[in-house]
């Protein structure tokens, strides 16, 4: 592996964690507008809020850090892709605003109306939001970005079939991820009726997932037949993986073992991205541009690497202590429901929520 | 595609994209600001008040916890935005020179990941931790957001001063060195103007929205608290910055004297150049100004007969809009100076009588500091960015040669406009709300009930 692949792949696990953790979120964007009437919908949003709330903006700097690392170590390559493709981008970049702010406040907010009105902007822009970020990879994985600013096609390169299907594929994986979280969230705040709806919601998404996956095969071998070639030839294997762990998911699911299924369905939603590096490589935009023409100056190089494993030093137990910190809280629905006195539950070892 | 249409297009991106830029930033900044200072007011506040047990100052530091996470999250979601057009409006400065200047933002994104993480440990944790566990929480987001603040001006400062990098006879980027290019000469005078500056426009803001209060009547002791806290973190920083601004404009003088000139609306290159004060620019001349004979000389060289470069020495299309500059310069002085009088008064009155000063018309300044702090220190920024054209990285690449010629990219600043000012109605809604009602809800915070099952008060931990 030579040290352009290195950094490129570190961003890559920077994009994987964009995809599970804030692709989680998004998909529980979805969900909430999927929940039905103020009244009858407010139980899952509630859950929703809850499960997200801490986390979402920590889940969302993975973007910006796949963005930073991309500009310095493969700057050329970084300009022409979000030059061609700077309308999606920008569309996405709306939506995060919309989605971030509408989440933020709309809790701070006491009137019917205005919570209404946020809701649904949060809600449209989680669907808007990760459709233009799929397409931003179909129009890059289907070769439609060549060098040079702004020098590819501004409309097709998004508005094509290889980016519909990452797209909808993107909505889809999100959906997938966040009713399989939100499985076992319900559980740790003991509302297994809402984890069995979620439960049929993540075996449903999973089932459609699979079948869109299957029928994407098909747009790419006519749309796109590098990536298809690379997706069925050299990264077979990953595929297979991303099947097999999709299946397991399934499996565990069904037999109401939500912890674990998280963990399969995480490992599919990663060997679906996997694969698609996999298949792509060498070319960082196919197939014109190599990982290693892209890449800037050894210093450079040498110096993001550096700042990479030192920042995960003291990134990683910063994040595990927020994730730690706040699986174990408690959650107190209702106002009546009592609860422990925080130190007592901080120090609860089963991390079980105690409010039920 | 044709060259031709490319530049054309070019041409015509280049003022929205620069707006769009504007626009962008000069919202992001201030959010960016309460990012810096806040954990500090906020976690000092929650730890005297843990020592005296003073429910009224934990009362507060949990108030001002919660406009903290309004702030972050309105902030965050900004600088989003920010990353994205950095590589959309200004592809040709990322192309050539990311791989020496973008590597300050990879720091940048650690630091902003921790602060977020840590501003969502402190809210969450508020009554979960222990006081002292959770007081260290909040230490990760002060040192974040003062690290953050570094790596996001050097950035900048590296377009005022490029370093650490050689251009082949070609004019492609050899040798990147990104950690010599993150301290070049502007470096540290532009991260402490820009730090004090943050600590300011927090300081004065926060004591102004008491002064407002307590304008109203409501003297009790919370709003004395609220107002002297604030006040006195911006009247200890305030002096400091006004030796830093002669600082920061002896290395403008020297690195950049082309931006210097402008902001002074200098075109003869003079010895013993006066002060000028406003005025208008017009045909190589600065007319009706108030001037302060030797006074530019004297602040520049510490030498009254000092030999300052003007704007004559530059060939005209090298030179920076002289009145922007020059109004945006005044307008930042000005209030410098206004806010450091605010701050010797209400020194001088605790120094004699450990009192508030008495008269509503101390209460009257401290309720516009907080607008002319941020005014100020968005003139500031006007004054480096617009005093640093035609270029976009000094004296090596125009701004026009770095926007994206993509056709329809101007449309983007209207819709960053629309989107700004529905977002800054919405945080002054929620911040509103915030200080009537002491309950609301952060946005990091998980539990409030759903406004159909609430009555009255709302359940907040």
């Amino acid at each position: 592996m030579t040290l352009a692949e290195v950094v490129l792949s570190t961003m890559f696990l920077g994009l994987i964690a964009y995809g599970l953790f804030a692709g989680a979120d998004f998909g529980a964007g979805i969900w909430d507008l999927l929940a039905g009437g103020t009244r009858r919908g407010a139980r899952q949003r509630d859950l929703i809020e809850h499960s997200i709330a801490p986390v979402w903006e920590a889940n969302h700097v993975w973007l910006i850090f796949v963005l930073v690392v991309l500009w310095t170590a493969f700057p050329g390559a970084f300009a022409a892709v979000v030059t061609t493709l700077y309308i999606p981008l920008t569309l996405a970049a709306f939506g995060m605003i919309a989605r971030g702010a509408a989440f933020a406040f709309r809790k701070s907010i006491a009137t019917l109306g205005m919570r209404r009105f946020l809701g649904a902007a949060f809600a449209m822009s989680s669907l808007a939001t990760p459709y233009f970020l799929g397409a931003v990879v179909g129009g890059v994985a289907s070769g439609r970005v060549p060098p040079g600013i702004a020098a590819g096609d501004v409309v097709t390169s998004w508005v094509n079939p290889t980016s519909v299907l990452g797209g909808l594929m993107a909505i889809l994986v999100c959906a997938y991820l966040a009713a399989v979280f939100l499985c076992a969230d319900a559980r740790r705040e003991g509302a297994e009726d809402l984890a069995d709806r979620f439960r049929s919601r993540a075996l449903g998404t999973a089932v459609l997932t699979g079948l869109a996956g299957i029928a994407g095969l098909f747009v790419l071998r006519s749309d796109a037949p590098l990536l298809f070639e690379g997706l069925t030839g050299r990264a077979a294997p990953v595929v297979v993986v991303s099947v097999v762990a999709g299946v397991g998911a399934l499996w565990l699911l069904a037999t109401r073992r939500y912890a674990a299924a998280r963990y399969a369905s995480a490992l599919a939603v990663t060997a679906i991205l996997a694969g698609w590096a996999v298949a792509q490589y060498p070319y960082l935009l196919v197939d014109d541009v190599t990982i290693e023409e892209a890449a800037g100056g050894r210093a450079t190089l040498v110096a993001m690497l550096v700042a990479l494993l030192g920042g995960a030093v003291l990134l990683i137990p910063a994040l595990v202590y927020l994730y730690v910190l706040f699986q174990r809280s408690p959650v107190d629905r209702d106002a009546d429901a009592p609860t422990d006195s925080p130190e007592a539950v901080v120090r609860d070892p089963s991390g079980r929520a105690s409010t039920a | 595609m044709v060259p031709l249409d490319v530049l054309a297009d070019a041409a015509e991106n280049l003022y929205p994209a620069r707006m769009q830029m504007a626009v962008s930033l000069g919202w992001h900044i201030v959010f960016a600001c309460f990012g810096i200072a806040l954990p500090l007011l906020t976690v000092f506040t929650e730890w005297r008040g843990h020592r005296r047990g003073d429910a009224d100052l934990t009362g507060l530091a949990h108030t001002w916890a919660k406009a903290m996470g309004i702030l972050f999250a309105a902030g965050a979601v900004s600088g989003t935005l920010l990353s994205f057009e950095m590589g959309i409006l200004w592809p040709g400065l990322m192309d050539r020179y990311g791989e020496v200047f973008g590597f300050p933002f990879v720091l940048e994104g650690f630091a902003f990941f921790i602060e977020a993480i840590f501003v969502g440990v402190y809210l969450f944790g508020w009554d979960r931790l222990p006081p002292r566990v959770h007081m260290l929480s909040a230490l990760p987001m002060v040192v974040s957001g003062m690290a953050g603040a570094f790596f996001v001006v050097a950035a900048n400062a590296w377009m005022n001063n490029p370093t650490g990098f050689r251009l082949d006879d070609e004019g492609r980027v050899v040798d990147a060195e990104p950690w010599a290019a993150m301290f070049g000469p502007s470096t540290w005078p532009q991260v402490v103007h820009m730090l004090l500056a943050a600590y300011m426009v927090t300081g004065f803001t926060f004591a102004s929205v008491y002064a407002v209060g307590m304008l109203r009547g409501r003297r009790d002791r919370r709003h004395r608290l609220g107002l002297l806290i604030p006040l006195t973190l911006a009247a200890v920083v305030t002096p400091v910055q006004i030796g830093v601004g002669d600082w920061i404009a002896n290395t403008v003088a020297d690195n950049q004297p082309a931006k210097l000139a402008a902001m002074e609306g200098l075109y003869e290159t003079t010895a013993g150049a006066p002060l000028s004060v406003g005025g208008i620019y017009m045909d190589d001349e600065l007319r009706y100004a108030l001037e302060i004979p030797n006074g530019l000389s004297l602040l520049i060289h510490h030498d009254p007969d000092g030999v300052v470069l003007g704007l004559e020495e530059f060939p005209a299309d090298e030179r920076p809009p002289v009145n922007v500059v020059h109004l945006a310069f005044d307008v930042m002085v000005g209030l410098g100076s206004a806010l450091l009088l605010v701050a010797l008064w209400f020194g001088w009155v605790w120094w004699r009588r450990r009192r508030i000063p008495g008269t509503p018309w101390f209460l009257r300044a401290v309720a516009v500091s907080g607008v002319a702090a941020i005014v100020a220190m968005e003139a500031g920024w006007i004054t480096t960015e617009v005093g640093r054209q035609p270029w976009i990285v000094y004296d090596l690449m125009r701004t026009e040669d770095a926007v994206s010629p993509a056709p329809g990219l101007y449309l983007g600043f209207y819709a960053v406009v629309i989107i700004y000012l529905l977002l800054t109605a919405l945080t002054v809604f929620v911040l509103r709300r915030l200080a009537r009602d002491k309950d609301t809800a952060a946005p990091q915070e998980a539990a409030a009930e759903p406004p159909d099952r609430a009555t009255g008060e709302v359940a907040v931990r």
